[in-house]
């Protein structure tokens, strides 16, 4: 097994935020089971802030450490804010990942964009994206 | 903390028996084999007497026993030394699609150096037909490697058959023997075989020291060059203690075979039918009954493995798994893959292999564990919710 730091394993032991939300405001997911990994992020908005988030996830023990750890980052920001949480910032709130796993299971800040992008697309809003992983699909 | 050690496939625990055998040879019995003294005598006596047992174990001669560094040595060896032996009349290899890695990068190898390889399929059970080794098999093939059994599936391969279709063509036949020597009964003559890998790390044994069987006659160039040792075919001063070690646990497997086998097949199949009856969308993966008797394996539909690795070592339980994952290199076993489970569903691999010290409340701690534990990550998985809606939507 891999060695995970504290941090990781305390977000897979007692991962935060877990669910899914049945009136959403958007939902983005990433990944998919071919791969290995795949994340669904729900996410409810008021007042341009995130209300609520919640995710579920197939993958490894980083990849459910990483969805609960960016549900926590997330929560009660607004749209900017939760825009600016990337894969990078999440491996160091994290207190690390390990190599092999920083690419596949570090999918989370991604999930999270693409539901604000569903968000804002619902809303009739221009989607001013950051750059897309290539995990993802259009 | 309750504890249960269950993957004997990884390696066993050493008997105690093969310890105490052992430890004169690390202390006492210090000399040289190859010494003109006491010193070495001694030495030299144990292991030859330890050859003696490994090749009463699989109904060998003790002349036709060469000691390597492990079982991937053996494999090493076997692969390049007998391809590169036979290279003039020509320079085709033929193993199966579920090799061990020691096997299967040997014979990659063997590609770079100018040969070429085919890899015969299996069906969805694990099983190598002698029919397609036979399709694989052309003019020039100088050597077929099918392991007698997969320690990650548990399917027994029809070696005697195969042994069969392979001498009619006149290639070499090598089996890596490494999951089922000490474990099931192993006999050469009766597996047709040129050449037999083994390692007693998987029979209660130490580790770093395996064998190379290799028939009376077949050639074989050195794998490691140097001295005199082993026939000068496997240079480097003996690991004694940990060759009296296996020749202790090769003449204890000997005695115990059946006793062994009864016992592990009772545990084996308690956790089998317990496993499958109480998590649903789960596959036992290898051969139904063609498997070896401490093998359980499965793949759980909708979660990953290393998750299910994770939170089974925290309550103290031992397993292993092919997903993707848990490998280093991130990709799914080849092993599950070349049977045909889609990727998604090789990713829910969980792999419990049993030994002597399991007993029947080791697989009882099991079957609480795990439905909990399988119930908690379907629960957080997306592809869990997509089935669930899949079906209440009447697809």
């Amino acid at each position: 097994m891999p060695v995970y730091s504290d941090k990781v394993m305390d977000h897979f032991m007692n991962p935060r935020n877990v669910g899914e939300i049945a009136d959403a405001d958007g939902i983005g997911e990433v990944g998919n089971p071919v791969c290995g990994d795949m994340m669904t992020f729900y996410i409810k908005v008021d007042n341009n802030h995130l209300r609520d988030v919640k995710f579920k996830t197939f993958g490894c023990g980083a990849a459910i450490a990483v969805s609960s750890i960016v549900s926590e980052m997330a929560m009660g920001k607004t749209l900017e804010e939760a825009r600016k949480i990337t894969p990078a910032l999440v491996a160091q709130e994290l207190e690390g990942l390990p190599k092999n796993k920083y690419h596949c299971s570090n999918l989370g800040a991604q999930a999270l964009n693409k539901a604000v992008d569903d968000y804002l697309k619902k809303q009739g809003k221009e989607v001013k994206s950051r750059r897309r992983g290539k995990n993802e699909k259009e | 903390m309750k504890r249960a050690y269950l993957d004997n496939a990884s390696t066993t625990p050493i008997l105690p028996d093969v310890l105490e055998a052992m430890l004169p040879y690390l202390k006492e019995y210090y000399g040289n084999p190859q010494s003109l003294h006491d010193w070495g005598d001694e030495a030299r006596e144990a292991v030859e007497e330890a050859r003696g047992k490994v090749a009463t174990l699989i109904g060998a001669q003790p002349e036709e026993i060469i000691f390597t560094g492990s079982g991937t040595e053996a494999n090493n060896f076997a692969i390049k030394g007998l391809a590169l032996a036979q290279q003039s009349q020509g320079k085709h290899v033929v193993i199966s699609a579920i090799e061990h890695y020691s096997v299967l990068h040997a014979a990659k190898t063997l590609e770079k150096w100018g040969f070429e390889l085919d890899q015969v399929p299996v069906d969805k059970h694990g099983v190598v037909n002698p029919d397609e080794v036979e399709r694989c098999i052309e003019d020039d093939t100088v050597l077929v490697s099918v392991m007698h059994a997969n320690s990650e599936v548990g399917t027994i391969q029809p070696i005697a058959e195969i042994a069969k279709v392979v001498k009619k063509t006149g290639a070499l036949f090598h089996t890596d023997a490494v999951a089922t020597t000490g474990t099931i009964p192993v006999d050469v003559r009766e597996l047709g075989v040129n050449a037999l890998s083994l390692t007693p790390n998987q029979f209660y044994g130490p580790k770093g020291v395996g064998a190379l069987w290799l028939k009376k006659g077949v050639r074989i160039i050195p794998f490691i060059d140097g001295g005199v040792q082993e026939g000068g075919r496997r240079a480097g001063t003996e690991n004694v203690p940990a060759i009296v070690g296996l020749g202790k646990a090769a003449e204890l497997a000997k005695e115990e075979m059946a006793s062994r086998m009864a016992h592990l097949s009772v545990l084996r199949d308690r956790l089998i039918g317990g496993l499958l009856s109480r998590i649903g969308h789960t596959i036992l993966t290898g051969h139904p009954t063609q498997r070896l008797p401490g093998n359980a394996s499965f793949c759980i539909e909708f979660i990953e493995g290393e998750a299910m690795l994770m939170l089974l070592s925290h309550q103290g339980i031992a397993a292993s798994s092919g997903s993707a994952c848990t490998s280093k290199a991130l990709k799914s076993s080849h092993v599950l893959t070349a049977m045909g489970i889609p990727p998604e569903v090789a990713q829910g691999s969980l792999l419990f292999t049993l030994g002597l010290e399991n007993i029947e409340e080791d697989i009882d701690y099991v079957l609480e564990a795990l439905p909990p534990i399988v119930d908690r990550l379907r629960q957080m998985s997306p592809l869990y919710d997509k089935f669930l809606k899949g079906k209440q939507g009447g697809r």
